[in-house]
């Protein structure tokens, strides 16, 4: 045993291992069981809940996942929903952020108001955006109303499969845009700030500064918070689940609310095990192609 | 300096239109929670209720509701024991990954990364099993260790992140001067990442406060019932009272408000403060 | 870098025997093995139940129901856990490899599913013959499957036809007209057309259950069926179900249904029912009583509740009932039963009949009942005698899917009525199998 120990590796990896020991054993020690199991089932025909007998299938969940239209239908529009709804969290997101900076009074008031969409749960939030789009007596109609801006109440979440999948992509950002601000505020403070004053000696506006100096240093933290909202956003169900329930005609639903219908509701878990790996393969590899780019573009920068 | 006053003032004007857009929707939500149920639905919407009442925050706080209350103090809980430990793991796991080199770093990152990426209703049963052997359903403790997996994976990689963008320069210092490696760590890098420490630490107590699907399975009494679990509970099958709904999400902001206004301060730290020179 | 060798290969090591262990242990549950199977038990011990929140009986209601069993019962103690509708589903799913409940409330469309997969026990034969003449004819359906009986129904509940007596009256509608939906529709016709009211009807048409809820019912109306008699095909793409799709359609166009039916739900249409914004409305019973209450509603005491209307057949009821289990995983079967049948008893349902009729046929000739719900005990006397079920099928909440998105899309313009059936009866005859 002590020469298995001593012939490791150096005393860095040693204690490298030592320090993410905890992390393994939380993490894997709670999921390593249900992830393998739903592995395994997913190249078996189970549907039920119980152990059993159950016939090997091989990868034939796999390739009836990926030659059911259903399934791209959703894939497409849980593209749809990350993409946008990423790429405007992270616009308006850096705006905020740079406000959340900025020299403010009441500056801690200010950063308290913007937390409040996320502190708010979210079944909270789904039934809210329901109820203010609703179109017999929701509140948008009738301000927009007053405001001459239509002429009667519209339906928001149930004429237009296209328009509801768009006020799902509102809710979300209404809701993440202020996390998101966060991380970058958190970011934005490891920038030194004698690299502004220099540029300001230099004589170079605001806006100068923050293409040239601000959002090149930022790289890195957009690079987490891409990833991590990527990942959230194909995960995204509960919102859906309160708002729309995927509805109408199929318009709104995303591809993790499809797993849990047929992994729950139908209880074909074998074909919901397979939906969710094919899910993380997908995501992984997005994962992988946003860390390629950015770690590129942040090497030119320095 | 007029430039100086002028961004001042567009700065501030900004904020208060930011404020405005965000704090829009929340300010009908207090709306809805004070006035009759027959005011929500009027069409037009007058824009002075025919009554106020405060009945339905009473009724949740006091007597009838006694689940929501129970239900406020199991969140903070288990929220607050999660984010301890998994900011604790994150840390020492995120210096790991950040500093030091050893073989499978870059697996190992992507290994805790994909546990991020499988959604929840895949694991369930299983997980639900393994909690039942070991006795953790319907408890606070289950809740942490299962919200622990959740959110370590995450602290893990915004710290080692974080970690990364800091100058090696300042822990060589400071152990050229006799620090250990951990030493270092908790004297020297933390306090500078106290940013970071903070956006993660405030992100993970969000999640575990906003978490759904794991605490609807896995709780079934006020022992455990966290905040969602209760709002939830206000829908009937059928009848829904949203004025209730909105009462309770109100109140159930609340605290995440509260640790926010405490903590944000720590959120703009760090080498501004000149630690580096050139 | 030498010394990194052995130990990155023994790290491979161990972390591929982790990792097989792991297989091999997930790999136990599906190549065999036997689960926890139920036990009848010596009829004592402790149970435990699971209920919904805000059911038609309120929690208080059933703690006093299993507080007068447990002193009828000395030996058997119940310990109840409420939830919120949504999660009942699932959380019977997820707790049956545990064994975590001894008795489950379910909803009229799954004991199909539950009982292929063996969730709940069969218990035909501890169903005494008398309640097969003493119960109503629309409860007895709600727990059965493939004729054997799989629970007890326990609250029972169908959709009737709510309308709105003030605007009738203004309109000149003799409210008896609405026995038919021919009447229904001339009675809508006269308000529309005195512009009392811009839509005068009002469905619950969302992308959700309570869509196929008003399609059965409709179905029923047409004479129409999901299944052919042999259950082994479709036929809700033919004759009465084609023509119910294609009545829903008309009333759009006709301009006499809200099209903001397409997005809500039962509560939506309660919620603009009771502020005056519609005449007609199908919604289950607990619609009265929030229609007559003046803290909430616009119309209290306008509000009069009839049988379901009858097309050119029958008008039955879409059966929204829930029905009482033995989980086959329970210890305890013997005594869950008696607690099920204690809960179900006539004298028990009798003396709650405030929050929900009860499933025995003597009960609404009991003065006590008629006066707890007087505005809808008639309709329901009449209604709840025959009920029209969704399909009993293994894999129903697939084929209700299936259905609500074409139903949806006829609705929305995007198909012709017998397309989106066909395309319906095309996705779910695999599904039959």
């Amino acid at each position: 045993m002590n020469k298995l120990w001593r012939g490791a590796a150096t005393p860095s990896a040693r204690l490298a291992y030592l320090l993410l020991l905890p992390a393994a054993l939380v993490v894997f020690g709670v999921v390593l069981y249900p992830a393998g199991r739903a592995l395994v089932i997913s190249l078996y025909d189970v549907d039920s809940p119980f152990p059993g007998a159950y016939p090997w299938v091989g990868l034939r969940n796999y390739t009836a996942v990926l030659s059911d239209p259903r399934v791209w239908t959703a894939a497409g529009h849980t593209l749809y929903f990350t993409m946008t709804s990423t790429a405007a969290e992270l616009v308006l997101g850096c705006g905020l952020a740079l406000l959340l900076a900025a020299p403010l009074r009441f500056r801690w008031l200010f950063r308290s108001i913007v937390i409040l969409p996320w502190a708010l749960p979210t079944i909270v939030n789904g039934a809210m955006w329901r109820l203010i789009l609703n179109a017999e007596y929701g509140v948008l109609n009738s301000v927009l109303t007053r405001l001459h801006l239509i002429d009667s109440y519209r339906s928001w979440l149930g004429t237009d499969p296209f328009l509801a999948l768009n006020m799902v992509v509102l809710a979300d950002v209404w809701k993440n845009t202020s996390l998101v601000a966060f991380f970058l505020l958190a970011g934005l403070s490891t920038i030194p700030r004698e690299l502004y004053e220099a540029a300001r000696v230099d004589g170079a506006g605001a806006l100068l500064a923050f293409r040239r100096i601000t959002l090149p240093l930022l790289v890195p933290t957009i690079a987490i918070v891409l990833v991590l909202r990527t990942i959230e956003a194909f995960k995204v169900f509960d919102i859906v689940y309160a708002m729309t329930g995927g509805g109408p005609a199929n318009g709104t639903q995303t591809i993790t609310f499809f797993t849990y219908l047929q992994a729950f509701s139908s209880q074909r878990f074998s074909v919901g095990a397979a939906l969710a790996y094919l899910t993380v393969f997908t995501v992984l590899g997005l994962a992988i192609v946003y860390l390629r780019l950015l770690r590129q573009g942040e090497l030119r920068a320095r | 300096m007029t430039p100086r006053r002028g961004y001042r003032i567009f700065v501030q004007v900004a904020a208060a239109v930011a404020s405005a857009v965000i704090l829009a929707p929340f300010g009908w939500l207090l709306y809805a929670s004070v006035v009759a149920q027959t005011d929500l639905l009027e069409r037009p919407l007058r824009w002075w209720p025919s009554s106020l009442s405060l009945g339905r925050y009473a009724g949740i706080l006091s007597g009838s509701e006694q689940l929501f209350r129970d239900a406020l103090i199991n969140s903070v809980v288990v929220a607050t024991g999660t984010v301890a430990v998994s900011l604790l793991i994150g840390v020492l796991g995120g210096y790991a990954l950040a500093r030091l080199r050893f073989p499978f770093r870059r697996s190992t990152l992507f290994a805790f990364l994909i546990t991020y990426m499988l959604p929840p209703i895949s694991l369930i049963i299983p997980l639900y099993l393994l909690m039942s052997r070991f006795g953790l359903l319907d408890t606070k403790a289950g809740l942490v260790i299962v919200y622990c997996s959740l959110v370590t994976p995450f602290t893990l990689w915004t710290m080692s992140n974080f970690f990364g963008t800091l100058p090696v320069e300042l822990e060589e210092a400071a152990r050229v001067d006799g620090c250990s490696r951990l030493g270092a760590l908790f004297r020297v890098i933390l306090p500078l990442s106290r940013p970071g420490v903070v956006a993660t630490g405030l992100f993970g107590f969000l999640l575990c406060w906003d978490e759904f699907l794991y605490a609807l399975i896995f709780t079934s009494t006020s022992d455990a019932k966290t905040i969602p679990v209760a709002i939830a509970e206000f829908t009937g099958r059928n009848a829904v009272d949203f004025g209730l709904i909105a009462a309770a999400g109100v109140l159930a902001a609340v605290p995440p408000l509260l640790i926010t206004m405490f903590f944000q301060r720590y959120l703009l730290d760090g080498l501004s403060s000149g630690a580096v020179k050139g | 870098m030498s010394d990194l060798q052995p130990f990155s290969r023994r790290r491979l090591l161990q972390w591929s025997a982790g990792v097989a262990g792991a297989g091999l242990l997930a790999a136990c549950d599906v190549g065999g093995g036997t689960s926890d199977s139920g036990k009848q038990g010596a009829g004592q011990g402790k149970i435990t139940a699971l209920f919904m929140q805000q059911a038609a009986y309120s929690e208080d209601d059933v703690r006093k129901m299993t507080a007068a069993f447990q002193q009828a019962h000395p030996g058997i103690t119940v310990e109840p856990t409420f939830v919120a509708y949504d999660a009942l589903h699932d959380k019977i799913v997820a707790a049956a490899p545990a064994g975590t409940y001894d008795v489950v409330l379910i909803d009229v469309i799954w004991p199909a599913e539950f009982s292929s997969k063996k969730l709940i026990t069969e218990v035909s034969a501890d169903v005494p013959d008398s309640w097969q003449t003493g119960m109503l004819g629309g409860a007895l359906s709600t727990a059965k499957f493939q004729d054997k009986f799989y629970g007890i129904p326990w609250i029972l509940d169908t959709k009737y036809l709510f309308s709105n007596t003030d605007l009738l009256a203004r309109a000149g509608v003799d409210p008896a007209t609405l026995a038919t939906w021919d009447g229904v529709l001339a009675a809508a016709r006269a308000i529309k057309a005195k512009k009392l009211v811009a839509y005068p009807l009002l469905w619950s048409w969302k992308q959700a259950e309570a869509l196929v809820c008003d399609y059965t019912q409709l179905v029923g109306a047409f004479g129409g069926t999901f299944l052919s008699s042999d259950g082994k095909s479709i036929a809700f793409n033919t004759g009465g179900g084609l023509a119910a799709l294609e009545f829903m359609k008309k009333t759009l166009d006709d301009k006499l249904t809200n099209p903001n039916s397409l997005e809500s739900l039962e509560d939506d249409v309660r919620k603009t029912f009771v502020s005056g914004g519609a005449a007609l409305a199908l919604n289950w019973t607990y619609m009265q009583a929030s229609a007559d209450d003046a803290s909430q509603s616009k119309v209290a005491g306008q509000v009069a509740a009839s049988p379901t209307p009858s097309g050119t057949a029958g008008g039955p009821g879409v059966n929204g009932s829930m029905a009482l289990c033995v989980t086959s995983t329970s210890r305890n079967q013997q005594a869950s039963w008696s607690y099920i049948s204690y809960l179900t008893s006539a004298d028990v349902q009798n003396a709650y009949a405030k929050n929900s009729l009860p499933c025995w046929t003597a009960s609404y000739d009991d003065p006590k009942v008629v006066a707890a719900n007087p505005k809808v005990v008639p309709a329901a006397k009449q209604e709840l005698a025959k009920l029209i079920e969704r399909p009993q099928v293994k894999r129903y909440n697939e084929i209700s899917q299936v259905l609500q998105v074409e139903l949806q899309n006829a609705l929305l313009g995007k198909k012709t009525p017998k397309k989106a059936l066909d395309d319906a009866a095309a996705q779910a005859t695999p599904l039959l199998a």
